[in-house]
């Protein structure tokens, strides 16, 4: 199983217009939706300018009218994580965009104090610490046209010169509103539905709560409700878009690191933003969700990270379950024919009446 | 997208990795309480980064034994409306009675735990409003409806004896549903993002065809005059020789997503299960042929079979819960698709 590629062709014999998985150009039309729909829409969660904020977070809860709960969606309880900054924990059915804070240390040649007797042999060859030199580097960098001096400048860490040993990993997480979306392929209800937009979004009047939806998803999303039992997730803001608004996270967030815009363009601008980091030499930049080859067909709302998913909580190499829906009921058919198999021989079998 | 990265991290670390580490070797050491499996799990222990130990994907939110029972009443239910209806047709009216009373009884009661287990339990209903081929519940739904209707109403007339044309025609249309009841449960677990059971999905089916087999034979052996009941022994021994050979192939796979099966909760109830199938098969062929290890054969096997859906189900909430079964079979499909790019390169 585990040799099986993500991109396997297992299926593509069954399904040649990729409904269960693969690469899907217009999803809303793959939905149902007339031609003239309007264009698929989605985030661009640009993590490198992140600061921590929070005002995502707030922004929807207030929007959405979201209950308070703690880090692990416990209803009316304060309680603090012990997660650096984090308190919200996880995205939930109470929390719909959820702030990772990572801090990070790596190890660096600082130049340090001499050890040993003064005088010693080796003490004219070590370079004595000299704050004046990154006080000048610091100096020249302020002057916006130095570009050789800027280019010491470290974007992960917003700090110059040889002190770079820690820096802060700050990504505001959201349901993908993905391509092929686990939550909505599991739904017996039809109470999750992909919009016009192209977002998956839960209608709370038809949803029965029987939960099928919340181990479907693959990135954990979406949540029950204890006390309601329905499940609840981000809707990109349906009711705001088809007024026209942007959605209430994207409209908070001072940096821009919350994008939002047509999926094509936000694809568009998030590639010209990864290359202008890798030149910079941030190296361990990559988008998140962008490719629409991998195991869910693209997000709709995708990211720029600084490490490997799994350290933000994101798993990294996601697959919608319906990929091997095929095999499941072919082997569920199996199952009963034996079942009915064994039960005609038995019968069969056994000679007494 | 992230092959292309010569140095993973590129030599960044968790700030506080010393703390979280230790927290972590606590965590697992309560979960893995035997000592050869507490090692296993140790050892894996370097190879994945998670935020702060948090699981990545939602636990499912079913309650623990309303699921279970549905799938071990599911499992017998199905496979005693076959028996029942091949019994009528081979002129075995004990056996015909009680698989209808199994199955009309198991089939209501399994409705009863899926409607209660829903959080709108008076939205039940709302199932109907759709058919999606993508969703097991769905499906599954159009397999529960008509195959209570048919098992219930053919048992009320059994128990009343009116009717035994109509008897006889609902005993057939239970029966036809029987099968895909029995096994699209298992399709129901499989297709979901939940390690322990997604990977198995080719698997699932074929335990719980055969735990269905097993449960089902074994509940009409303990109610059928033996000398009528050689079906239900043939069908629960040969259905628990397939529960157990499958389930040993789940066990002994060798991908991380199987050490759930062996570990804590879950693991004593694999391990009580197999016992318990395992005795009653053995004690099914001894002494099957009278009452007493009619009865106690018969017992065992149901035991054995509702043990196993509570073990499978406990596997794969476990396997929610913690990070690495998410994250180490993904970074396993990662690098052999790194490999295999690889190959084609150089080739
Ligand atoms: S991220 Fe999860 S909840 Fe959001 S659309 Fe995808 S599967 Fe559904
Ligand atoms: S809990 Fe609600 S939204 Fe989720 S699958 Fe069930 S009916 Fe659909
Ligand atoms: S799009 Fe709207 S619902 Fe979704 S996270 Fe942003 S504010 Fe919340």
């Amino acid at each position: 199983m585990t040799s099986i590629s993500s991109a396997s062709p297992a299926l593509t014999g069954n399904d040649p217009k990729n409904r269960l998985f693969g690469p899907l150009p217009d999803v809303s039309a793959e939905a149902g939706y007339v031609e003239e729909h309007p264009k698929r829409v989605g985030f661009f969660t640009d993590t490198s300018v992140c600061i921590g904020c929070k005002a995502c977070e707030v922004a929807c809860k207030e929007w959405n009218t979201l209950p308070m709960d703690d880090s692990h969606g416990t209803r009316d309880v304060i309680g603090l994580s012990g997660m650096s900054y984090d308190n919200t924990g996880q995205l939930g059915a109470n929390s719909w965009r959820h702030v990772a804070f990572i801090e990070q240390t790596r190890v660096v040649d600082l130049p340090m104090p001499a050890v040993g007797l003064p005088g010693a042999l080796n003490r004219p060859e070590m370079p004595a610490p000299d704050s004046g030199d990154l006080d000048s580097t610091a100096k020249a960098q302020a002057s916006v046209l130095n570009a050789e001096a800027l280019s010491e400048f470290d974007p992960q860490t917003a700090q110059t010169g040889a002190d770079k040993q820690i820096r802060w990993l700050m990504s505001s997480d959201v349901c993908k509103h993905c391509t092929h979306a686990g939550c909505l392929d599991a739904c017996p209800t039809g109470a999750l539905f992909r919009t016009e937009f192209g977002t998956v979004v839960v209608q709370q009047d038809i949803c029965n709560g029987c939960g099928y939806c919340v181990p479907s998803c693959p990135y954990g999303v979406i949540d029950q409700r204890k006390d309601d039992g329905r499940v609840f997730k981000c809707t990109m803001c349906y009711d705001r878009l088809t007024d026209g608004l942007m959605p209430a996270c994207a409209t908070a967030c001072p940096t821009q690191s919350i994008q939002f815009g047509d999926l094509d363009e936000l694809q568009e601008r998030a590639d010209a933003r990864l290359a202008t980091l890798q030149s910079q030499g941030v190296e361990t930049a990559r988008l998140y969700g962008r490719d629409e080859n991998d195991g869910v067909g693209g997000n709709g709302a995708f990211f720029l990270l600084l490490d490997e998913p799994e350290v933000y909580g994101l798993p990294p190499d996601p697959i919608v379950p319906a990929r091997d829906l095929p095999a499941m009921w072919k082997a569920a058919a199996t199952g009963a024919a034996m079942i009915v198999g064994v039960a005609v021989s038995a019968v069969l079998g056994s000679r007494r009446r | 997208m992230t092959s292309g990265i010569a140095t993973p991290g590129a030599g960044w670390r968790k700030a506080d990795g010393a703390a979280a580490q230790k927290n972590q070797k606590r965590r697992r050491r309560g979960n893995g309480r035997r000592g050869r499996n507490a090692e296993m799990a140790m050892v894996d222990e370097a190879e994945f980064t998670s935020y702060y130990g948090r699981p990545i994907i939602k636990a499912p939110v079913w309650k623990t034994p309303d699921v279970p029972l549905y799938l071990f009443l599911g499992g017998a239910a199905g496979t005693s409306s076959i028996l029942a209806a091949l019994a009528d047709a081979s002129a075995r009216p004990s056996l015909s009675r009680v698989g209808r009373f199994v199955a009309g009884g198991g089939a209501i009661a399994s409705v009863g735990f899926l409607v209660h287990d829903l959080g709108r339990p008076e939205r039940f209903l709302h199932m109907l409003r759709v058919m999606k081929p993508t969703s097991a519940l769905s499906v599954g739904t159009y397999i529960l409806s008509p195959f209570s209707a048919a098992a219930g109403a053919t048992a009320a007339v059994e128990l009343l004896g009116w009717f035994p044309r109509l008897k006889r025609f609902g005993g057939a249309v239970s029966a036809l549903f029987g099968g895909p009841m029995a096994t699209y449960t298992a399709v129901l677990l499989a297709n979901t993002a939940v390690p322990s059971w997604n990977h198995f999905h080719t698997k699932l089916p074929f335990v719980f065809a055969g735990s269905a087999m097993a449960a089902g034979g074994g509940l009409c052996m303990i109610f059928t005059p033996v000398d009528e009941a050689g079906p239900a022994r043939k069908m629960a021994v040969a259905g628990a020789a397939v529960e157990l050979g499958v389930v040993h192939q789940i066990e002994s796979d060798e991908s991380i997503v199987s050490e759930p099966y062996h570990l804590g909760r879950a693991g004593r109830f694999m391990q009580a299960a197999k016992t318990c199938t395992a005795a009653g098969a053995g004690l099914t062929v001894v002494a099957g042929r009278t009452r007493l290890g009619a009865v106690a054969s018969g017992t065992l096997l149901a035991a054995g079979s509702l043990l196993t859906r509570f073990g499978v189900f406990d596997a794969g909430m476990a396997s929610a819960r913690d990070p690495k079964y998410t994250v180490i079979p993904q970074r396993e499909r990662m690098a052999a698709r790194d490999r295999e790019h690889a190959s084609t390169i150089t080739r």
